[in-house]
């Protein structure tokens, strides 16, 4: 009985981790698909007006702090899975 | 938990975030390592900017150049593109958090420290709940109470049917998801840049064995160093994140969209 309890609590720590890495990685499949539109679309901004390139990187570093905030969201649900 | 690689001791995260006190401890003001980081972040911007404005020439040389390409950059980068010219009385608040998250964040690569004082949830949340009640009341000051609400809350040109769908979703994301994911983007970060160099850092110390092993034991040492230089990156960048946003969220409230 005590051994199968034990098991039980190894499997769901094992689940635990397995739900941890498998939540940041699903949380960090978007932002990377939008940060590489973002930067991508910032450096054709970029190479077709020059003179432009000041506000376009203030905009695109706002629309990478955007972005990105779902990922860190993912990354901090993931150390409280497993830390907390 | 569970070691996944037999022989390497990865040290438990409590170990990473969690100092003892070093000064007064045991009283009320009991300083550890992030609070003095603290002090340090506080007390740095101050000395840089007396030591430049004591030696003030026309053409600064030394201290001075370092002060005002700061003040440049922020004018430059941060309040004149987002709030524009009459954004610049909320210069000196702006200069601060920049400064102080800086000066915060760069110990993370400075030898014998090398911590992120934000990688601590505490000051971050502090700052975005000072960045909340300062952007509430520019809005508020500016616009009136019922107008910043309805101007926040109703964007212009928004068909009656989904009104009601808008309205919630922008009273909860400028309300509520602002201070949570300003604080949330500095803390994390910093989180995850420290983690990072401090896995590195076992690996290297881990791996510098003699033994058939010999042949890669310089590639996490490698990226190690890569990895210092990202974070000093890391380091300005979020601290310009941080100031930058707060600058938007600010224009907002100044200047809302018709």
């Amino acid at each position: 009985m005590i051994d199968l309890l034990a098991q039980a609590d190894t499997a769901v720590d094992g689940l635990k981790a397995v739900g941890a890495g498998l939540g940041y990685g699903l949380a960090a499949i978007g932002p990377g698909v939008g940060i590489g539109l973002v930067v991508g679309n910032a450096i054709t901004a970029m190479a077709r007006q020059p003179e432009s390139a000041g506000m376009v990187r203030t905009t695109m570093f706002l629309g990478i702090a955007f972005t990105e905030a779902l990922a860190l969201i993912g990354f901090v649900v993931f150390i409280l899975l497993n830390f907390a | 938990m569970i070691q996944p690689l037999y022989g390497l001791h990865f040290p438990p995260i409590a170990e990473l975030l969690e100092w003892p006190g070093i000064l007064f401890d045991g009283s009320i003001i009991e300083l550890n390592k992030v609070g003095l980081i603290y002090l340090w972040a506080m007390a740095a911007p101050l000395v840089l900017f007396v030591l430049a404005i004591r030696r003030s020439a026309l053409v600064p040389k030394g201290v001075q150049t370092v002060a005002e390409s700061s003040v440049d950059f922020v004018r430059e980068n941060v309040v004149m593109q987002t709030i524009g010219p009459d954004g610049m009385r909320f210069m000196p608040f702006l200069m601060s958090l920049f400064f102080f998250i800086f000066f915060a964040n760069i110990t993370e690569v400075i030898p014998f420290i090398q911590f992120p004082a934000n990688s601590r949830m505490a000051a971050p949340a502090v700052l975005a709940i000072i960045v909340w009640l300062v952007f509430n009341a520019v809005g508020i000051k500016s616009q009136g109470f019922f107008q910043y609400f309805k101007n926040t809350v109703i964007p212009p040109g928004v068909p009656g049917a989904l009104l009601p769908l808008v309205a919630v979703i922008e009273f909860v994301s400028t309300f509520l998801v602002r201070p949570f994911s300003l604080a949330v983007r500095l803390f994390a970060n910093m989180l995850a840049g420290h983690l990072l160099l401090v896995t590195f850092a076992v690996l290297t110390t881990a791996l510098w064995t003699p033994g058939p092993l010999a042949a890669i034991v310089w590639a996490p040492f490698v990226v190690l160093i890569g990895l210092t230089g990202f974070e000093i990156l890391v380091a300005f960048l979020q601290a310009f994140i941080f100031t930058i946003l707060t600058a938007v969220y600010i224009g907002g409230a100044l200047h809302p969209e018709h």
